[in-house]
């Protein structure tokens, strides 16, 4: 190992850039250094060592000027009055305590900047700066100097988030709370032995002031629970919220009826701990990943603005002014954000997004490219066809982007058993109450009240959050996030599981390089590494990493011809490296395999042959799924890696190749028409649409803030061999909710059996119904962490 | 007895002050994000001045910090 860069502790190899005595990786990373250096900001090295972020490919110099758009600035900023401007940005790359120290003294490195503030689990910067001292644009400039890269997208413009709804929750929780605590302390000398001694007005006292306490809990913390219900019974459904909301109003009434009549102070205590605790279950049950996003579609991955050339001259526009029949430029890197024709330029597309594939693909003039891909290489003319929200991809989106909510699973059972609690709890209470009315009447309303306060579903209601709020928290730690806990009731039903190919079971980046031909050989593999080194060609990085070699050769007369191929004089040898077209001269390679031709000093050598890298873990992982579920295989590619997939499925598994978008949509429906319950597993913009469609649908990412198609989780793909382990985890929680059921009952039960005789006390109920809902809880969230660390 | 009834009222309002100041939290958004502060009180004021490293680097890093420090002056000045 060599030295490690200063900046972003990557290897720097043989060959370090110093500066200031210091090794760097490149020049990026020393760039940012050297800013950082002149303006006195080194503690950024400091706080946490090497926190940089290394850019592998810097962008084009005015990829920014549409920011400085009217329109497009009116959107972004979030306030301006014209002298002082705010505005927030999605930066993904914020991982560390450095980054937030460096851009909270973004100022230093910039005077218009006035104030500066990270979110770090929104991953959000928001910074106050004066319009007159600093541009939108430069600012957005100065962040990518330093290598903070902002994620601006036509999403981010149009949706502004509101974070009311955790706030609120939050509000209620501290209510019911205040409530709770100081009701306690009200009710504890009933509780003692001689509360009876207490004199008649404090009781009353303390009744009365239970009593206002407890309006905001019913009133204002609890009526969440009330317009479930409500909605609920609109719809003929039964569900958790209906015997809660029975039991909160029978408490309340009782007990003010308690409070009226002088019996006692009534269960005030029990009514405001019941509520606080289903807050808590709420608020635990609802952590959500804020930097993730699942709901994306296109319009994230999209650019903001692009430029297009009219009369000669280029000007940015919006992409949503964009026409049919526009002239637009496409620069080295950007994206083609609608469906056009090429009228110049070299063009090599790269899918890699949409369909998963790496290797760009070159394409002709006259040639007509899909939205989605990304140009490499130099600028590119091309002509709009179709406008923006016509695009192939787009309207594929659009057809289908309102997932079908339907409840599944467990929810479904939830529901059914608080329907089935429902009816028998008011069945018993009537029959207690009748049988009380013929022995003695005086007690027959008590028993009938005392039935529905103790039997509320109190644990019932708490064993759901916190089993799965528990396995999702466990999850996300383990590199798999998912976006609620229904998620996890959906995956325990699946029966089928359908996997993409290109980016899902292979990877992104790494690519399996194979060398036919004459053996090279050692000084011939440096000769071609030394070559390679010079281009960024996706294919050039997979030979240089392939070849092991340091001897440094010398390259002269370089020449990269794009979508052909490279060539130079290497130690005054000369080597083409390029398709076959470009060394041999004839173009009659099989389509679907990539072959990289090697031609030294005077002839052919062989090519290197170039395919998918199959994940880590991936026969385990079949493996294990083979049996239990019913498997497909869906991919875009062509049938060259039939032969390897098919033994690791197994002969029965339909391995569907050449499938296109629509395709992949439509067999993923028809399957869920069929009535089974569909796993998808895909990664790029080509899988939307059965994501979409599927029951669960799960994305894979090298880098989980980047973008990815709407979805239900998204697994990092390092864990990728961990995938049947997640799954299996989904039915150990819903076996830890179905024991949480049966202890609840037996609670019930015994709470039931006071009631129906007539003797529940506020002291019985004060116990009972906070033990049995606190020891579900430990049970829920003990059991799936413990367990969790044995099998995931 | 009546001791009690001042003792509640005291607990009530005591109680109802935190009360408020955590609704007031809540709604100034101090819940919003509770791990970059935790990080941020950390840093300090002013970029230290390099002193251990001026015992390690004797001589050229003295020059830096010089050129620095008349920086920093301007900087005040300005």
């Amino acid at each position: 190992m060599g030295l490690k860069c200063v900046h972003c502790g990557e290897d720097c190899g043989k060959h370090p850039v110093m500066y200031d005595e210091q090794p760097f990786c490149c020049h990026g990373c020393r760039a940012v250094y050297q800013i950082l250096n002149r303006q006195n900001l080194e503690q950024y090295y400091e706080i946490k060592p090497m926190p940089g972020i290394r850019i592998e490919q810097q962008d084009a110099d005015a990829r920014y000027a549409y920011l400085d758009l009217d329109e497009i600035k009116e959107k972004l900023l979030t306030f301006s009055d014209g002298g002082i401007s705010k505005v927030d940005f999605f930066i993904p790359v914020i991982h560390c305590a450095s980054c937030i120290w460096l851009l909270e003294h973004l100022n230093t490195l910039n005077h218009g900047i006035i104030y500066s503030n990270v979110n770090f689990p929104q991953k959000t910067l928001s910074i106050t700066f004066k319009d007159s001292e600093i541009s939108l644009r430069q600012m957005v400039e100065l962040l990518v100097s330093i290598h903070y890269i902002p994620e601006i997208t036509l999403d981010k413009l149009e949706k502004k988030e509101t974070k009311k709804n955790d706030r609120d929750l939050l509000i209620k929780i501290g209510v019911a709370g205040f409530s709770l605590l100081n009701v306690m302390l009200y009710n504890f000398p009933e509780y003692l032995p001689g509360g009876e001694l207490l004199s008649e007005s404090f009781t009353r006292m303390f009744g009365w002031l239970s009593f206002a306490l407890s309006m905001p809990v019913v009133f204002y913390s609890a009526n969440d629970y009330y317009l479930s219900a409500f909605k609920g019974l609109r719809h003929k459904i039964v569900n958790i919220d209906v015997p809660i909301t029975l039991g909160i109003f029978t408490l309340f009434i009782q007990s003010t009826y308690d409070i009226i009549t002088g019996h006692g102070i009534g269960y005030f205590d029990s009514l405001t701990g019941l509520v606080f605790l289903l807050l808590i279950g709420k608020w635990y049950q609802g952590k959500t990943y804020r930097a993730l996003s699942f709901e994306r579609d296109y319009k994230s991955y999209f650019p903001v603005a692009v430029t297009k050339i009219s009369s000669g001259k280029e000007k940015y526009i919006a992409l949503s002014n964009l026409a049919k029949g526009d002239h637009i430029l496409i620069r080295n890197r950007e994206l083609i954000p609608v469906d056009s024709k090429i009228l110049s330029g070299n063009a090599n597309i790269d899918y890699s997004f949409v369909t998963g594939e790496s290797i760009p693909v070159p394409k002709q003039k006259g040639e007509m490219v899909f939205a989605g891909g990304r140009q490499v290489g130099g600028s590119i003319q091309m002509e709009v066809i179709k406008e923006v929200e016509q695009s192939y991809l787009t309207q594929l989106w659009n057809q289908n982007n309102t997932r079908s909510e339907e409840t599944s699973g467990l929810k479904e059972i939830v529901n059914k058993v608080s329907e089935y609690f429902t009816v028998i709890i008011l069945v018993i209470a009537l029959s207690a109450a009748i049988y009380w009315l013929f022995m003695n009447p005086s007690l027959a309303l008590f028993a009938f009240t005392s039935v529905l306060i103790i039997a509320c579903p109190c644990a019932l209601a708490l064993t759901v959050p916190f089993t799965f709020g528990s396995t999702m928290r466990l999850f996300g730690r383990k590199g798999f996030y998912i976006k609620n806990t229904d998620v996890i009731e959906k995956l325990h039903s699946i029966d089928t599981v359908v996997f993409d190919k290109t980016g899902t079971l292979t990877m992104n980046r790494t690519m399996n390089v194979r060398f036919v031909g004459d053996e090279l050989s050692d000084e011939e593999l440096s000769m071609i590494r030394s070559l390679v080194s010079n281009s960024s060609h996706p294919l050039s990085t997979a030979i240089k990493d392939h070849i092991e070699s340091d001897v440094k050769n010398e390259v002269e007369d370089f020449r990269e011809i794009p979508a052909m191929g490279i060539s130079a004089k290497v130690n005054k040898v000369l080597i083409n490296i390029g398709s076959k077209k470009f060394v041999m001269g004839k173009d009659d390679d099989k389509p679907g395999s990539t072959n990289v031709y090697v031609f030294i000093g005077d002839k052919v050598k062989g090519y290197f042959k170039i395919g998918n890298q199959y994940r880590q873990g991936l026969k385990e992982v079949i493996e294990s799924m083979k049996g239990k579920y019913k498997l497909y295989l869906l991919s875009g590619d062509n049938e060259s890696e039939r032969n390897t997939l098919q033994p690791l499925f197994g002969k029965d598994t339909l391995l569907l190749f050449n499938q296109s978008p629509t395709d992949k949509m439509e067999f993923v429906e028809q399957l869920k028409n069929s009535g089974r319950k569909i796993l998808m597993i895909g990664d790029g913009l080509n899988d939307a649409g059965a994501l979409l469609k599927s029951n669960v649908g799960i994305t894979i990412a090298d880098d989980i803030y980047s973008f990815s198609p709407a979805c239900d989780g998204i697994l990092q793909s390092s864990r990728f061999s961990k995938l049947y382990r997640f799954i299996r985890f989904t039915n150990l929680s819903v076996n830890v909710v179905k024991i949480s059921f049966f202890i609840s009952f037996l609670y019930n039960i015994i709470g039931i059996s006071f009631a129906v005789q007539g003797t529940l006390s506020p002291l019985i109920a004060a116990v009972l119904m906070p033990v049995s809902s606190i020891s579900i809880v430990a049970f829920a969230t003990l059991a799936i962490n413990l367990t969790g660390r044995k099998h995931l | 007895m009546s001791v009690i009834i001042v003792l509640i009222i005291i607990g009530v309002l005591v109680a109802g002050g935190f009360l408020a100041g955590f609704i007031w939290a809540v709604k100034s958004g101090q819940y919003d994000d509770t791990d970059s502060p935790a990080v941020r009180m950390l840093f300090d004021d002013t970029t230290p001045e390099k002193k251990k490293v001026m015992t390690i680097q004797a001589f050229t890093v003295k020059k830096k910090t010089l050129n620095k420090k008349t920086r920093i002056n301007r900087c005040r000045i300005n």
